[in-house]
């Protein structure tokens, strides 16, 4: 223990903690066993008066780590948020009285809970070291964005008007994207009834006029390497020339391609020139340009037009879109009106299976049957163009029978394939197979073959690929549940169609998001602090490299590759990419790695603290290691609403579940515990997971530690790793109240002394 | 319009709803139905008839004239409303059903045998005769409408009821042969006359 630290505990006797619990036999407690310096009681801690208590301790008695037994450290944050010292927050309101019912034979083992959380406040405050910003960090604020579709482009100008610099990078040779082929746009304001202009043209004017907005077309980026707020991005133009900016974030907006519906011959595209998708429709109508639509094949004026809606989309065919492209219903119903405005004579039938209008579609949707568009709920099995005119034949969901109507024109509504680049998991999975010398690689080709682009957008030189991961059928990785844009490349934020299928007010609005983000991880990044999920950490991890036995593990745990090797093979942190989750400390086997104010013994020192009974007592002892995003939060507010918990549980807050190292179950096993519990987020394609990979990690992890127990002959029971929500505000404390349950048949730990 | 189950060229098109639109009570409705079948699940007759409406109003939208004007459905229509306080696009179902009646049976291709459609048409003819219903002739012809021995066995079965009417002078044995009148129910036939003849031309009826 450093001699300069001097720890001082401060216990709060309001919202009745004096009431229920000894508060002198706390005090106490503090002082001999946490060995507190500085043992002070106060009855409204949080008060201007008990602030200033800690403070004059801090000024006059040189306090510097604060236990502060209170309330949970999720509350009251902004009145013991103290400069130059470390806080360490030991909860006694919402995880000791608000978690017991208040009555006579619970008060012994509320005291006990209260007495224990103390000792573990002391003991995490003796291995707590209050971290220092990020020296390396980076300060550029440029935002580079990748793509000049509606996304990029709506990204770019919001990033300039909230004062920020941005380079907008576009493959083609105009701004616009697919929006710009468009000749109206499906309505973004009331009353949502008519096809709208898609004010393209004035928005590339704008970005054009922009001085903080510099747009290079035709390129693409050719490298990217770096970090948030120091990242360097080449980018190459057809040209052939190369420049290299800097960049603090990086938005990627690289949109969608269309479906090919040459893959669908049943609909009779490619057969006939009068089977078009709906792109394909959106040129015919520029040409006319509100005039009559005229068929391509001869000419004429179109007179009867059919929508197949979901060609090739929502289908368990192999090749073809399982998912639901979200636009394409109100884009028939737009292209309809298209036909119908021009002259309402014209015939316009939409077959649908589900008519799905997002947004404000319904009132549009609406609109065209008041124009007499005909919707009719059927399934298309083929377009014959064999005749002059198109023979469309489905099966009458309605009616239940097989029929057929004829066209001038059929227009397929095909889906969006996201242009999200390289499948860097499967690309490494591959790579591995390969190594291994097996032939498991032929499933990925498979799952490859599927992506349209293999052309990488970001040219990534991380040694996790070159693009972002994808989540499900190709698109980029975003926190879809919880917090979209974010990705797993730190200060990458992934916006519009390459997430997620989406329209054009869906597109605007997750731009504009991302945009925030961006700038937030920029702003971040030049202050040497974390991004989100814990936006202003200034902790960072370090390792101990006499230890380190170079097995690689935290390189490949890391879910967001800010872990690089050096030339000698040892970790090579990246600070800026590190959004400080801990799953490389949590990976660490011979457990080198640390944060100053997180580490082995900050967890460690705590469960150890605890006051295990003799086994005569017949009180279990149960760790729980919950999650601080998600769990602990839950458990707080289940306690505020009156969800009791079990008395015997000792909660100890983790950033994440990855962070989690095997050795501190061991560890708890060893000092008698009866039952652990790992508590996280939901893991799997729809995770929640604020660190995408952690709660994986960690149940992968514990699926192994069996072979401990069975070492030191425990059952399998002992140990076990849940998944709750933060609303789960029922469901988390009646999880540890059946688990406590379950301990108490088993039996309590032979371990016990 | 064509006399089979419309031609080819026809099916999905607006020719049919247009004639609906124009000629059926609320017709201009049918489009806005969005096959919800909320309708079709709400209606107490659904299991008894041809079509629910939901299915009615797409076979409007497929142009399935014939089908549309011969079908039982708008007959079995009790009126109960169900339909019209479910429908979540504010349909006015029963009404459209009473129009597609009316049409129906104007252009004199109503469903034959449907027994409402009988009854409905025994009541005009009784209350447009005198210019007020009279319940015996009404309730006998009921009675007596699927012949005469069936007639007998439910005059018999509603005896005591009849009986009990009759005592408390709500039931007039002589209107069977002499009912009781409007004043000037001659004008009332002059009225409808004209009314038919205005609704002919507007419609383009020829009956
Ligand atoms: S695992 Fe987490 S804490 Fe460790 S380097 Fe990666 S992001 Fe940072
Ligand atoms: S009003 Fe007529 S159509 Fe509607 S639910 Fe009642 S019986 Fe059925
Ligand atoms: S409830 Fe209304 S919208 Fe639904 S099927 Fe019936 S008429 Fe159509």
């Amino acid at each position: 223990m450093a001699d300069e630290k001097k720890i001082a505990a401060y216990i709060c006797r309001g919202c009745e903690l004096g009431a229920r619990l000894d508060t002198d036999q706390l005090a106490n407690i503090a002082q001999r066993e946490g060995k507190a310096r500085v043992v002070q009681q106060h009855d409204f801690l949080c008060s201007e008066e008990g602030v200033q208590l800690i403070r004059n301790d801090i000024d006059n008695e040189g306090v510097t780590h604060a236990v502060v037994a209170a309330c949970s450290r999720r509350a009251k944050t902004a009145a013991f948020s103290l400069e130059d010292v470390a806080v360490i927050r030991t909860n006694l309101r919402e995880g000791v009285i608000w978690a017991q019912p208040d009555s006579e034979e619970n008060r012994e083992i509320t005291q006990e809970m209260a007495d224990d959380y103390v000792r573990m406040g002391c003991a995490e405050a003796r291995f707590v070291t209050r971290p220092a910003a990020n020296s390396e960090a980076g300060s550029s604020k440029i935002i580079l964005v990748v793509g000049g579709g509606i996304s990029g482009m709506t990204a770019a100008q919001e990033i300039s008007k909230a004062g920020y610099s941005v380079i907008l990078v576009e493959k083609q040779g105009q701004l616009g994207g697919w929006a710009g082929r468009l000749w109206k746009r499906t309505p973004g304001k009331e009353p949502f009834a008519d096809p709208e202009d898609t004010k393209i043209a004035q928005m590339v004017q704008s970005i054009e006029e922009d001085d903080r907005i510099s747009v290079h077309l035709n390129a693409t980026v050719g490298r990217t390497s770096g970090a948030p707020g120091q990242f360097s991005v080449d980018i190459s133009t057809a040209s052939g020339s190369t420049v290299t900016e800097n960049a603090g974030a990086i938005i990627q907006a690289s949109g969608f391609e269309n479906f090919d519906a040459s893959q669908l011959p049943e609909m009779g595209f490619g057969k006939s020139p009068n089977v078009v998708d709906q792109a394909g429709l959106e040129l015919l109508a520029k040409e006319a340009d509100g005039k009559r639509i005229k068929r391509p094949s001869d000419g004429k004026e179109v007179e009867s037009v059919v929508f197949v809606q979901c060609a090739g989309q929502r289908s368990d065919k192999e090749g073809e879109l399982s998912y639901c492209s979200g636009h394409c219903c109100n884009t028939s119903i737009k292209q309809a009106m298209y036909f119908k405005d021009a002259n309402p004579e014209i015939e316009t039938a939409i077959i649908y299976n589900d008519l799905r209008t997002p947004g404000n579609g319904e009132d549009f949707y609406r609109n065209a049957q008041r124009k007499r568009v005909t919707f009719t709920k059927g399934e298309v099995s083929s377009v014959e163009t064999g005749g002059s005119d198109l023979e469309v034949r489905f099966k009458d969901l309605i009616l239940d029978e097989v029929t057929s109507l004829s066209a001038d024109l059929v227009v397929l509504a095909t889906g969006q394939v996201p242009n999200s680049g390289v499948d860097v998991e499967a690309e490494l999975e591959a790579e591995t197979a390969e190594n291994d010398g097996n032939q498991a690689g032929s499933k990925q080709e498979e799952s490859l073959s599927v992506s349209v682009a293999v052309e990488s957008i970001l040219n990534l030189d991380y040694r996790q690929g070159a693009d972002l991961p994808h989540l499900q059928h190709g698109f980029s990785d975003s926190h879809f549940i919880c917090f979209p844009y974010e990705s797993r490349r730190t200060g990458i934020y992934a916006c519009g169609p390459v997430r997620r299928p989406m329209d054009i007010a869906q597109a605007t609005e997750d731009a504009t998001g991302a945009a925030l983000k961006a700038i937030q991880a920029a702003e971040n990044a030049a202050l040497g602090r974390a991004a989100h999920p814990r936006s202003g950490d200034l902790s960072f991890p370090s390792f101990r490299k006499e230890g380190c036995t170079q097995c690689k593990r935290c390189t490949v745990e890391c879910p967001f590759g800010a872990i690089n090797e050096d030339d000698a093979g040892y970790p090579l942190f990246n600070e800026g990419r590190c959004r400080r989750c801990g799953t490389c400390m949590g990976s660490c086997p011979v457990r080198v790695i640390s944060f100053e104010n997180y580490s082995i013994d900050t967890v460690g020192q705590q469960l150890k603290s605890v006051d295990v009974p003799d086994e005569f007592e017949e009180k279990p002892r149960i760790l729980v290691l919950a999650c601080e995003n998600d769990a602990y939060p839950a458990l707080d507010m289940a306690a505020r609403n009156g969800n009791h918990y079990s008395a015997y549980v000792r909660v100890i807050p983790v950033r994440c579940l990855g962070s989690v190292n095997d050795i501190w179950v061991k560890d708890a096993l060893n000092c008698g515990y009866d039952g652990i519990v790992l508590m996280g987020c939901k893991k799997g394609d729809d995770y929640q997971c604020h660190f995408v990979k952690g709660s994986e990690m960690a149940h992968y992890r514990m699926s192994k530690i069996d072979d401990t127990l069975q070492q030191l002959q425990l059952e399998a029971e002992r140990v076990s790793t849940l998944e709750v929500e933060i609303t789960d505000i029922r469901r988390a404390p009646q999880l540890l109240n059946d688990f406590v349950d379950q301990i108490n048949e088993i039996g309590l730990s032979p371990f016990r002394f | 319009m064509g006399s089979t189950n419309t031609a080819k060229v026809d099916r999905y098109k607006n020719n049919f709803l247009k004639e609906v639109e124009e000629n059926v009570e609320e017709g201009d409705w049918v489009r806005m139905c969005m096959q919800c079948g909320v309708c079709a699940g709400s209606c107490p007759l659904g299991p008894h008839w041809d079509h629910p409406p939901q299915e009615i109003f797409m076979m409007i939208r497929a142009g399935k004239r014939d089908e549309v004007l011969a079908s039982d459905s708008m007959w079995m229509c009790t009126s109960c409303y169900n339909c019209i306080v479910r429908c979540p696009r504010e349909l006015p179902i029963t009404h459209i059903m009473h129009g597609l009646a009316n049409y129906a049976h104007r252009l004199g291709v109503a469903h034959q045998e449907n027994p409402t459609r009988r009854f409905a048409q025994m009541f005009w003819n009784n209350v447009t005769k005198t210019g007020r219903a009279n319940e015996l002739k009404i309730s006998l012809g009921l009675y007596f409408m699927d012949g005469f021995m069936n007639g007998i066995k439910k005059s018999l079965a509603m005896k005591k009821i009849g009986i009990g009417m009759f005592m408390t002078g709500r039931l007039d044995p002589f209107g069977l042969v002499q009912g009781r009148g409007c004043k000037g129910s001659g004008d009332i036939d002059k009225m409808l006359k004209k009314a038919f003849e205005i609704e002919d031309h507007r419609k383009g009826y020829n009956s």
